[in-house]
């Protein structure tokens, strides 16, 4: 579940203004919802994702995941409720270790001891993880992620995120930067492992068709504000142009930027 | 004269698998090294002679008490802890190198001072700090109850040849330590210290605390390099303070000659071949001392070969190294 109250972010400038990225979002997700992110660049959309990780500080407002206040935290001790994919491959794994390195590093969330890592029954019940992928790495365990292509490295990256269990899963256009059909592969992934694993996710994507049609609700963000917010019967009612429609008529402009909406 | 390379490739040999837990595993550029190694030296120096003079006096006093029945254990104490000195030595070593990365590693994450900085703000200090170890002097003779050459004479010694128990001792000291870092980097806090310098995002998300596992991996780095210093001032058979000095680039060339001898992605290989890279290093160096003269060099050179060295060992990289990753596209499409 997660809480967000009055959320406030800004990044200070050269200048000495800073400037308010996210301007007062208020919102809930219900345990198991899945919330779709859209908004034009610059919306604020990563910045939430990023304030609700920990990367960037938070100025005001509050952030509560699973009923703990943790918009103080450091980003390592949130990253005990949270899983995470980004844009890029390579952004959430160690390419110079092997698969199964990696998926031990992943497997469970905080501090560690001297156990040995990987032993033989672990390492079986890691390849059969691995084998969910259907990509055939549960052979090629030994060999370092860096020699994975960037739709197998970003599946894995995935599943590290939803391996230890945890209760929300941020996803920030985590299929954008793949070919067609690699972000086929990994959105039917992400559907699967949502629903397997009973997950709370935020999902951002600057593709309409896919927030309307992965997601249980559709949140618009505009100039770090929250626009427009649909769920329910009216959102399964809704197309894609019905969802531009919406956003042009909540900015009360007409923009010619609708386009990167549109993506 | 061989026997010599062998034991000194594998006492700096030991120095350089420190360096190459921060330069390699942790990719954090420490220049502590400079102050690590003599730190150890000077630690192991004022133990051994600390214990020895400190108990000599006593020994006779405390045998008397022995003989008197009541204070027994006191005076065993006492002997057992004569007995153990070399030991001691090693283990204050490293203690005092380890306490040098932690120095440097409160710079870099408190101050935010960049690893390169902070490693030349810890090292300078140490340097005084390392004369009040040593007394106030510069060096410190260490014969009696020397770990390294006392564990060659007395366990290995009969029978043997002195060089090539010598020999054994230092393989003995530097097999150990290659072989617990192995085991350390197979387990679970190995392997996200390994993570950390590949892409600390991912052991954030395992939910670790970075700032203390960087912290530890510093502190264990220079522990190891001063357990080396321990070792040489050993083999020396003094310790010094100056022992420091240009040991960062002799070191780095050692762990950049192990990675032109042997690839391999596998973490044991990559430890054991600093220890070959270490030797050939020194091979290298003693080749350049005894007839570099043919070709004009002089010891005053040697520093000269040493940054050479290294500058070739990482051109050679670049260009052999572009290779394998090329190699390495078509397995992508294996799927």
């Amino acid at each position: 579940m997660i809480n967000i109250e009055a959320l406030e972010v800004s990044f200070h400038q050269g200048g000495g203004e800073d400037r308010k990225v996210l301007n007062g979002i208020d919102l809930r997700v219900p345990k198991g919802q899945t919330v779709s992110i859209i908004g034009s660049n610059g919306a604020g959309k990563s910045t939430l994702l990023n304030a609700i990780a920990g990367t960037v500080p938070i100025s005001s407002g509050s952030i509560v995941l699973d009923g703990r206040d943790c918009g103080k935290d450091p980003e390592w001790r949130r990253a005990a409720y949270l899983g995470r994919v980004r844009q890029n491959p390579l952004a959430g794994t160690a390419g110079e270790m092997t698969i199964l390195d990696n998926l031990a590093l992943a497997a469970r969330k905080g501090p560690r001891g001297l156990r040995i890592a990987v032993n033989k029954s672990k390492a079986k019940v890691l390849a059969e993880q691995v084998s969910q992928l259907d990509m055939g790495l549960e052979n090629r365990l030994r060999e370092n992620v860096s020699r994975l292509s960037g739709g197998q490295r970003q599946a894995l990256t995935l599943l590290m995120a939803v391996l230890s269990h945890p209760s929300v899963l941020l996803l920030d256009e985590h299929t954008a930067a793949l070919d067609p059909g690699n972000a086929e592969i990994v959105g039917r992934l992400t559907r699967r492992f949502i629903a397997e694993y009973g997950l709370t996710a935020l999902i951002v994507t600057h593709d309409m068709k896919q927030a309307l049609e992965q997601a249980d609700r559709v949140v618009m963000m505009h100039e770090g504000r929250i626009l427009a917010d649909v769920s329910g019967g009216l959102k399964e009612r809704m197309g894609v142009a019905d969802l531009v429609e919406l956003f042009r008529q909540s900015r009360g402009k007409d923009y010619a930027e609708d386009r990167d909406l549109l993506g | 004269m061989i026997e010599g390379i062998l034991v000194e490739g594998l006492v700096y040999g030991i120095m350089a698998l420190g360096l190459f837990i921060s330069f390699r595993i942790l990719d954090f550029p420490d220049l502590t090294v400079e102050g690590s190694f003599p730190a150890g030296a000077a630690a192991a120096g004022a133990i051994v002679a600390g214990l020895a003079g400190a108990l000599a006096p006593r020994a006779p006093a405390a045998g008397g008490f022995g003989a008197a029945g009541g204070l027994g254990a006191a005076a065993a104490v006492p002997a057992g802890l004569a007995a153990a000195a070399p030991v001691l030595a090693l283990i204050g070593g490293f203690a005092a190198g380890a306490l040098a990365g932690l120095v440097t590693s409160l710079i870099h994450h408190r101050l935010k001072v960049p690893p390169i900085l902070a490693g030349i703000i810890t090292m300078t200090g140490f340097y005084s700090i390392n004369l009040r170890i040593l007394g106030g002097r510069p060096n410190m003779p260490l014969i009696r109850n020397n770990p390294l050459l006392g564990f060659a004479r007395t366990w290995l010694g009969s029978g043997v040849l002195q060089d090539i128990s010598l020999f054994i001792a230092a393989l003995l000291a530097a097999l150990l330590v290659a072989g617990l870092m192995d085991l350390f980097f197979h387990t679970e806090i190995g392997i996200a210290m390994g993570a950390m310098g590949d892409n600390e995002a991912s052991v954030v998300q395992a939910g670790i605390n970075p700032v203390s596992l960087r912290s530890l991996g510093i502190a264990l780095a220079n522990g190891i390099v001063g357990l080396s210093g321990a070792l040489a001032a050993s083999y020396q058979g003094f310790a010094d303070v100056n022992f420091g000095a240009g040991i960062v680039a002799s070191g780095l060339a050692s762990v950049m000659l192990g990675e032109l001898l042997i690839k391999s992605q596998f973490i044991g290989v990559q430890i054991f071949r600093v220890l070959a890279g270490s030797i050939l290093f020194k091979g290298l160096m003693y080749v350049a001392r005894s007839w570099g003269y043919l070709a004009g060099i002089t010891p005053n050179d040697l520093r000269l070969l040493t940054a050479l060295l290294i500058i070739g060992s990482i051109s050679v990289s670049k260009y052999a190294g572009k290779k394998p990753k090329a190699l390495s596209r078509p397995g992508e499409k294996r799927r």
